[in-house]
């Protein structure tokens, strides 16, 4: 599957995206948000309050219970401030 | 019904005549632009905002059928600019046009607060100073929220 980060999120991962294969026992966005974070330093420094992190499943906001196993694109990125 | 996401920068009066001319019989139209702020105390050169293209079409396309049903607007549009911006240059405009003035103003109010909250767009700020990336304002999450309850 596809991620995409934006944001202050993307600049501290310095990428915008990335293909993953996470392991079948990463379910939820929280648990891939803690898959993420355990892989490297600047994914555990930058994800550290998972509260700071929105998520999007294709084109749908969801919340961090979310099952991801039918998302092609994983959108990560900090709260929304458009308008 | 429409939703433009552009670099550009766009006419606010002429949008809104556009907005107006092709009026299907409505008694209000509200206009709400947002602009680059910059104060003297607070400057800022460029306001470069980050969006998530096809999200934010879809959640915008959502919302405005959301305040077309709930406060039976006629028509709603709204045009969302992206990239490097500067001070007094127009960032967002919402248009609404209902039978009455209240559904109207509603209906704008609505999607603008839907817009601060809901909507994928990141704003960094470049100062004097350097850089740095707006923070979500837990007001505009309360102003967002109040639609939920009422």
């Amino acid at each position: 599957m596809k991620i995409k980060y934006f944001a202050w999120l993307r600049e501290r991962l310095n990428r915008g995206e990335e293909d993953v294969s996470p392991p079948p026992e990463v379910l939820t966005v929280a648990d891939l948000i803690a898959w993420l974070r355990s892989r490297d330093e600047a994914a555990e420094l930058a994800m550290q309050k998972p509260s700071l992190i929105k998520a999007a499943l294709d084109t749908q906001i969801v919340p961090h219970t979310a099952l991801i196993a039918n998302a092609k694109v994983i959108a990560l990125f900090p709260p929304m401030t458009g308008g | 019904m429409s939703v433009r996401l552009q670099t550009a920068p766009f006419d606010p009066g002429a949008e809104s005549n556009l907005f107006l001319a092709s009026n299907a019989g409505g008694g209000a139209a509200v206009t709400f632009t947002g602009l680059v702020r910059s104060q003297p105390g607070d400057p800022v050169t460029t306001l470069t905002l980050e969006v998530y293209a096809e999200l934010a079409e879809a959640q915008i396309g959502t919302s405005i059928a959301e305040a077309v049903s709930r406060f039976g607007l006629i028509k709603a549009s709204v045009i969302h600019r992206f990239g490097p911006l500067h001070p007094g240059e127009p960032i967002v405009q919402v248009m609404a046009l209902a039978p009455h003035r209240r559904a109207a103003f509603e209906g704008a109010e609505f999607l603008m607060d839907f817009l601060k909250t809901d909507a994928p767009f990141w704003k960094k700020e470049a100062t004097p100073e350097g850089e740095r990336w707006v923070e979500a304002k837990p007001e505009d999450d309360h102003a967002r929220d109040r639609w939920r309850t009422g």
